[in-house]
């Protein structure tokens, strides 16, 4: 089977990567940026015998997918800024339930409804704590089509691999730009199914009880195992519980089976980073714009080099340190007010060698901004 | 089966106060699956947050216990995903139609096949005694020192003007019309929704001087009829009991297996 290429938006490789993943069910709220996703989605999935469904509002969107993840199915939702900020009630759900899903947020400007249909970078934290308690995250990101097919199809392996939510945060630039993308054909990038138990009917199974590798076998409901299921603290068997001991480990539990397996989850990209005097960090479209500079710069005989996070949460520390080691300077270039800048700043030696070059106006960052402060970091005016 | 057979025992005794209805609410729901035969693995309940919520822990049925006011998207996943399980949602009246009232008239106008069970003690228990959207003007909650003003929906009314196809309103009281009821409900194809008057003694009761378990069930006799009794006609304040609506329309699940065999045609043509 020969590869397709296609010309197609950054939602729409979003698309194609999760019917690729194996996509059974979507329900989803309409918003800009996001729509196309759903749009795609509500064509696409029935010839699949798959299920779209559009919901009242967006808390019940994530809600539903995680009543069809819990059935057995592989399960998303599409969203922007303030439809992701009525999920996260829900994504605190998932995350305490060990429900796999993925929730695509296409990011637009805020607070509130800000500014629908320019690009910002505004939901790296939202990502992060938007939702209460303490808990592990897993945010992934690209900065180009072909990326965003892949990071799709990663984030279904993952959601099914840890059981739990993983939110996707692409750009409008990415979101809405057409370029061409490269089908993969069946079988040539992995996937993953959820571990299911192998306890049979009539034996005890215990849904809430991690094997030794943290992994914890599902039961699909309309299996024959019955359990409950609650975004309480529960014991073993999924009842409630608000015994000390078993919260502490439950709590230890949902954040170690991600953050000890770190280096399997966060990805990043580097280019010219070997002899780099001068280190960009960037993600999503913005990190495009680095990658010409850092081109046309080295044309020129200067030293600057490219970290593309594809991993934002948890943040890739090591991958950050490792790159930044030897530089002269870190310049982390966002359409924020700086919500990946603070995390550079713990990962590195030297802080006050990180600068931020940000446009927060709803205007794409061009490789002028760049190097208007690049100039000043090498002392030659503005 | 022995009603005791759909039972989590490990996970007695339950939670609900000395004298709460909602026992007799669990206990009226089994009896009703009971007698329909229904195999335990094929049914799911959903619930959300709150005294009524907890029910679905004491049930022997793949239960998920939810959030608050979201439980009919959780369970409109779940059915769309599997359509021959069977769903049903209990609800307290503030999780069903203060927070979860959106859901509740969506879930309605859709006309999936669920069953929502909306337990009505006219307070929010668990959050110790305030109002809900149907305590009802001139009665008394925490937050409602002086007495409410706020109206109170009608639930058999707004379920039926959402569109579901099974309307129905039972009491604690009427334990076997209870059973009754909910077996009709949950064989009904579509949304259906019944309407317990569940007593809570510690917070209602207590605040509302209506006395105690006894009391307060005593009430829901005097005060309910059978519908269209012709007491209604000497005493309009009655509340009338019994099957509301029922009716056939197409069911949400079965109408979109429509528009997926139509497209896998379309995509074996192709």
């Amino acid at each position: 089977m020969s590869r397709e290429t296609v010309f197609v938006q950054g939602n729409e490789a979003c698309v194609e990567g999760a019917l690729y993943a194996g996509l059974d069910f979507f329900a989803g709220y309409p918003i800009t940026p996001s729509t196309e996703i759903a749009e795609h989605l509500a064509a696409r999935l029935p010839a699949r015998g798959g299920r779209f469904i559009q919901m009242e509002d967006e808390i019940a969107s994530l809600c539903a997918i995680i009543g069809a993840s819990q059935a057995g199915k592989k399960v998303m939702t599409a969203t922007s800024g303030p439809g992701f900020s009525l999920m996260q009630e829900a994504l605190g759900y998932a995350v305490m339930a060990e429900i796999p899903c993925v929730i695509a947020s296409v990011m637009r400007g805020g607070p509130s409804t800000g500014i629908p249909t320019h690009v910002s970078q505004g939901d790296v934290n939202q990502a992060r704590w938007g939702t209460h308690g303490d808990h592990a995250v897993i945010c992934l990101t690209a900065s180009n089509h072909q990326d965003v097919f892949a990071m799709t199809v990663e984030a279904f392996n993952m959601a099914e691999t840890y059981r739990t939510p993983v939110i996707l945060l692409f750009d409008e630039v990415v979101g809405h730009m057409r370029e061409k993308l490269v089908l993969p054909v069946p079988g040539e990038l992995p996937l993953t199914e959820r571990l299911r138990t192998q306890v049979k009917e009539g034996v005890n199974y215990h849904p809430y009880l991690p094997r030794e590798d943290g992994r914890l076998p599902m039961s699909d409901f309309g299996g024959v195992h019955r359990y409950n299921v609650t975004g309480l603290f529960h014991d073993m068997w999924g009842f409630p519980t608000d015994n000390p001991r078993i919260v502490r480990d439950l709590m230890r539990h949902l954040v170690d089976k991600i953050e000890t397996n770190t280096a399997q989850v966060c990805k990043t990209k580097g280019f010219f980073l070997e002899d780099a005097e001068y280190v960009f960090v960037s993600y999503g479209s913005s990190a495009r714009t680095v990658r010409q500079v850092v081109e046309e710069r080295r044309l020129f005989g200067e030293r600057f080099g490219l970290l593309e996070l594809q991993t934002l949460w948890p943040f890739p520390q090591e991958a950050v340190r490792e790159a930044c080691a030897r530089a002269r300077c870190v310049i982390v270039v966002e359409m924020n007010l700086g919500q990946v800048v603070d995390q550079v700043k713990l990962a590195v030696d030297r802080s006050d060698d990180v600068f931020l070059v940000n446009r927060y106006d709803g205007v794409f960052i061009a490789p002028e901004d760049i190097m208007n402060l690049m100039r000043l970091i090498q002392g030659k005016g503005v | 089966m022995a009603v005791k057979d759909y039972i989590r025992s490990r996970f007695f005794p339950h939670i609900w106060c000395p004298g709460c209805g909602h026992g007799i609410v669990l206990g009226g729901l089994l009896r009703a699956v009971d007698g329909l035969g229904i195999p335990k693995n094929d049914i799911v309940m959903v619930s959300g947050i709150g005294c009524s919520s907890r029910i679905s822990g004491y049930v022997d049925f793949h239960t998920l216990h939810t959030l608050h006011g979201r439980a009919l998207a959780f369970a409109t996943g779940v059915k769309l995903s599997r359509p021959e399980l069977k769903l049903i949602v209990p609800m307290g009246d503030g999780d069903a139609l203060a927070i979860g009232g959106n859901h509740f008239i969506h879930a309605a106008r859709r006309n999936i096949d669920i069953t929502a069970i909306v337990m009505n003690n006219r307070i929010y228990g668990m959050t110790g005694g305030q109002f809900s959207p149907l305590t009802g003007p001139g009665l008394k909650a925490t937050t409602a020192p002086g007495g409410t003003i706020d109206p109170m929906f009608d639930v058999a009314e707004l379920a039926r003007a959402a569109g579901a196809t099974f309307v129905a309103r039972t009491t604690t009281y009427h334990v076997r019309e209870m059973s009754k009821i909910l077996a009709r409900a949950i064989s009904h194809k579509g949304f259906s929704v019944v309407e317990i008057f569940s007593q809570c003694p510690t917070y209602f009761g207590r605040k509302n001087k209506e006395g105690g378990a006894v009391e307060m069930m005593r009430r829901y006799k005097e005060i309910t009829v059978p519908v269209g009794s012709p007491d209604l006609q000497d005493n309009p304040e009655l509340i009338e009991r019994g099957v509301f609506v029922d009716r056939q329309m197409p069911e949400y699940c079965e109408e979109y297996d429509k528009i997926v065999r139509q497209a896998m045609e379309r995509a074996a043509q192709a």
